[in-house]
């Protein structure tokens, strides 16, 4: 496999702190000037501003280049993203234009239902077929991000013992270390106190250590499956019958659903509920970070429980379901990201039964294949090398040998590897298992000639390392600044969220000398 | 039926390509990849879906006959707001909230990503200095998020459990921060106490309120404007209040009011709450929600938040760069020891809003905050000029406020109805949640509606209540 390494470098812009540029009195846009009042009569003295606001003063084109800049110096999706867990994959561009129109964009989440009808048949049929992909009964699509549907489950869970009289005994959710960290904290948002199962030699906690866990206390089980090791645990369907027979319910984040998309179905395992994200496996865009929708699927039995307002047929006419007297209310306001929705749904209608089957397919295929490629570089090992099994859409990667070797960090590397223009991989979340992670995601968006790229890339830094490795830990060298200084930011005179905070703490920091 | 073709969103869809790449596995099919999975686990037959539409012309007309059902607020004439606005969106946001770098990025590192963290950073130097204070964390979900974040964090900074709330809140709204609060049986429980409003004048009732500030309250909520439209012009005496009580002031704010209002951070506000939607991003059916969460500069407040916080950072060479502060205390670093938790929230948004308000800069939200308010001031006034309608109060609102129908003889449902016959949205129907208030309903001006618009109201309001 020969691959050769392609000059990049990063746009440099030296582009200043908004908060610094403009000129007095400049203008970025005009508002129609009216008066029919005084302003003195409409606004009551002890509200009036009186001091002036201290924002740039900048004329519309230089506010769009500014920002254009900013994007520029942005690498993220521009080159090859393989951040693991988050399951990087394209965004079709025509959905977008869609969404972006007025009948999406300036709708009002109140209107009358019959000026609705298009957001609400699409939000239906979204919804059946996301029944269709889980073998659930109901979503709502209320929870903004997959964290958000995580609590909306320990919510509903809440609501689920409450309707039993059982509330108040059933205090405990019961999780695994390898859990997304969202699930042990929106339990613990709600009200209940975590139980962590830890991993054992299969990579995962054992039947035992579920049975000796569960009790009269537990509330629900909430996990992933395969976890971002890309180890499935084959006791699954025991470990929810265990959690029923303790009286519990069970929580099925599909963060990693991209490697078992029509292959298992969160239902037949015996699951309560479930949650896909919208903005990873369903082609909606990451934004950096949102609006990201959470799309929380559960049984007939918990419906009763969701947030309302809920999508209903009535006829040929869709109506909003706000009637839900033993529903958790909202955990956020209105019926969800509506424009994500209808990319969401747009996705699966261009993918189909088959389209979403292969994906599943190349990206365990993809994921195999990198790691067959990326053990033979020197440094690189995998988490549980004893366990034969083909992974599944994601491997933990290790980069413990070569900082043996070598001292190079997987951070450096991460920032070897930006310089080639490859986004930085996940390295892994918090409790670390191996040493040195990292947890890159083929998914089934890049060809291969990307994921050769990526694993040459990665040789190159290897060998970098073996031989240079200053080299690498300085790096980045092709990006618009350095790697952060080592400094703690976790001090009130050093932090600074805002640069009136900047501007205040650093003049107090040169009068200390 | 026609020939399995490879998918334009799927490269290594071509069959050739999936050979290569076995080959180098020693397989001859995908399906041994698949071993972990018992087979009793597997489902037994493929995804009943409808048919795929892989030409973006078929998707494309399929998903035009479905929205063009939606007759959106620039199709008719929309009073709607409450807890999402109709504003202006300058078409610059609209460009760089598109443009694929900001679109579809994950993390990155802050060299590579440099570009997107000082956006970032810009959305929270610009809302600080709307707000007047120091300390912005990037968004989350929306504003009654934010609320019942705040709650939490002013819970835990006291040790205590009540927080005293507006009678008239938005149903929406109030309904998340209910659900933050947590239900009785949870020991975490913050019980919620409601303190009402003068109807005359629509501002705080000062003595229910100090009347419910005892020694279990963390925090005394409100809301400027008020969600009935008010600007209460005693924010200062409900914070004196709060302080001496021992509990913290929150606010929540309209942020595009706070070119004509006083800020927050000026009146004894200790957290600050707020939706950024009016900040230049499209309403999108509720999905164009934002919440932000801003305080005083102090760790005892930097120390509670959930959300993340993009601090100015150096580089090894001195140059200026940006880094999470205080990560070890959110849910990705904490897991359930953290404050709350995080993860996706509105984070492109915080992007559009760091361009719409250098777009405006101290002028346009001064412009905007003064069109707004004479225009919603003109509204009410010739509203009350048709038998039978009064605005309650008459005065004293930014944008929104209370259009009471009892003397029409008339049900708001109704005549929403009836104003929907003529393309006109209706402003939002109190009467249900709040039957104190009679038949009434809250309407919204903003700078999107025409002196035109808001007589075409009138008139067709006139014969309506008729």
């Amino acid at each position: 496999m020969s691959n050769k390494l392609r000059r990049y470098h990063a746009a440099v812009w030296d582009e200043p702190i908004i908060m610094e540029m403009g000129v007095a009195g400049r203008r970025g846009c005009h508002f129609p000037v009216e008066e029919y009042a005084s302003l003195d009569e409409l606004v009551p003295g002890s509200m009036r501003r009186n001091s002036p606001l201290a924002l740039p003063e900048m004329s519309e084109p230089d506010v769009l280049r500014h920002y254009l800049h900013l994007s520029q110096e942005t690498l993220g999706m521009m080159g090859i993203s393989l951040f693991g867990t988050c399951t990087m994959k394209y965004n079709p561009r025509m959905t977008e234009e869609l969404a972006a129109q007025s009948w999406i964009a300036d709708t009002h989440p109140q209107q009358d239902t019959s000026t609705l009808q298009g957001s609400l048949e699409v939000i239906y049929r979204l919804k059946e077929q996301l029944c269709e992909l889980s073998g659930m009964d109901e979503y709502s699509f209320q929870p903004a991000g997959g964290a958000d549907a995580a609590y909306t489950h320990a919510c509903i869970t809440r609501a689920y013992h409450s309707a039993r009289g059982e509330l108040k005994q059933r205090d405990q959710i019961i999780t695994s270390i390898q859990a997304h960290p969202c699930n042990p904290a929106t339990a613990a948002a709600a009200g209940f106190e975590v139980v962590t199962l830890m991993l054992e030699e299969n990579g995962y906690p054992s039947v035992d250590a579920l049975k000796a866990a569960v009790s009269e206390r537990t509330a629900a089980l909430m996990i992933n499956n395969p976890d971002d090791m890309g180890i499935y645990n084959p006791h699954i369907k025991e470990w929810v019958n265990i959690v029923h027979e303790a009286g519990g319910l069970c929580f099925y984040d599909h963060a990693n659903f991209n490697g078992v998309m029509s292959k298992i179905r969160a239902r037949e395992l015996g699951f309560d509920a479930c949650m896909f994200m919208l903005h990873k496996t369903f082609g909606v865009g990451k934004g950096g970070g949102g609006p990201a929708v959470g799309a929380y699927g559960c049984t007939n039995e918990l419906a009763q429980f969701l947030p309302g307002p809920v999508v209903r047929k009535v006829g040929d006419r869709f109506e909003l379901d706000d009637d839900l007297p033993l529903g958790i209310g909202r955990v956020r306001e209105y019926m969800g990201n509506v424009q994500q929705l209808v990319k969401a749904y747009a996705w699966t209608r261009a993918m189909g039964a088959d389209g979403i089957a292969a994906a599943s397919d190349i990206s365990v295929l993809a994921n195999n294949y990198m790691e067959k490629e990326l053990l033979k570089i020197r440094g690189v090992t995998r988490s549980h090398p004893d366990i034969d099994a083909w992974r599944m859409e994601m491997t933990r990667f290790s980069l413990g040998q070569m900082f043996e070797d070598t001292g190079v960090t997987v951070l450096d590397v991460q920032n070897r590897m930006v310089d080639f223009g490859i986004d930085a991989f996940w390295l892994s979340h918090e409790p670390w298992v191996v040493t040195q992670p990292f947890t890159p995601e083929a998914g089934e968006m890049w060809s291969k000639e990307d994921l050769d790229y990526w694993v040459a890339v990665l040789r190159q830094i290897s060998d970098e390392a073996y031989s240079n490795p200053g080299y690498v830990k300085a790096a980045p060298h092709n990006h618009p600044v350095q790697k952060l200084a080592p400094d703690s930011l976790d001090e009130p005179d050093r932090w600074a969220m805002t640069w009136r905070a900047h501007l205040r703490k650093s003049a107090l920091r040169r009068k200390a000398g | 039926m026609t020939k399995a073709r490879p998918h334009p969103f799927m490269p290594n869809s071509v069959p050739a390509t999936q050979q290569e790449m076995m080959g180098a596995l020693g397989i001859d099919s995908i399906e041994p990849l698949f071993s972990q999975i018992p087979a009793d686990h597997r489902l037994k037959r493929p995804l009943d879906l409808p048919e795929a539409l892989s030409s973006e012309s078929e998707l494309r007309r399929h998903m035009s006959g479905l929205l063009s059902k939606n007759r959106s607020c620039t199709d008719a004439l929309s009073f709607l707001g409450g807890g999402c606005w109709q504003h202006h969106v300058p078409a610059v946001c609209d460009e760089i909230v598109r443009r694929s770098e900001f679109l579809t990025p994950v993390w990155g590192t802050p060299s590579s990503d440099l570009g997107r963290n000082q956006a970032w950073f810009e959305f929270t130097s610009q809302l600080g200095e709307l707000i007047d204070l120091d300390l912005v964390a990037l968004p989350v979900y929306s504003w009654g998020c934010a609320a019942g974040h705040a709650i939490r964090m002013a819970a835990r900074i006291s040790g205590r459990n009540t927080v005293l709330l507006p009678r008239f809140l938005d149903p929406e709204r109030a309904a998340v921060i209910n659900t933050y609060c947590e239900p009785e049986q949870m020991s975490s429980h913050i019980a919620i106490r409601e303190f009402g409003i003068d109807l005359e004048t629509g501002l705080v009732d000062l003595d229910e309120l100090s009347s419910l500030l005892d020694e279990n309250v963390a925090a005394v909520y409100f809301e400027n404007p008020s969600f009935l439209g008010q600007i209460e012009s005693q924010a200062e005496e409900i914070a004196a209040a709060s302080r001496k009580a021992g509990a913290e002031t929150i606010v929540g704010v309209d942020p595009v009011s706070l070119g004509i209002l006083r800020p927050p951070g000026q009146y004894g506000a200790d957290i600050v709450v707020g939706s950024i939607q009016p900040l230049g991003i499209h309403m999108n059916g509720g999905g164009g929600l934002g919440g932000f969460i801003a305080s005083r500069d102090e760790a005892r407040y930097a120390h509670e938040y959930p959300a993340l916080m993009m601090s100015i950072a150096e580089t090894v060479n001195g140059e200026m760069s940006f880094a999470m502060a205080l990560m070890h205390q959110s849910s990705y670093g904490s897991r359930e020891e953290g404050k709350d938790w995080t993860g996706n929230s509105v984070y492109l948004w915080a992007i559009a809003a760091a361009t719409y308000m250098a777009l405006l800069g101290p002028a346009g939200f001064r412009e905007l905050g003064e069109l707004i308010i004479q225009r919603a001031n003109y509204c009410a006034s010739v509203l009350t000029e048709i038998s039978g309608v009064q605005v309650r109060p008459a005065r004293g609102f930014f944008k929104e406020f209370v259009v009471n129908f009892d003397e029409t003889g008339k049900r708001v449902s109704d005549i929403n109805k009836a104003l929907l016959q003529s393309d006109i949205y209706g402003g939002l129907d109190l009467s249900r949640r709040f039957p104190e208030l009679g038949q009434s309903a809250l309407y919204c001006v903003t700078e999107m509606h025409s002196i035109q618009d808001l007589d075409r109201l009138t008139d067709v309001l006139r014969e309506v209540c008729r």
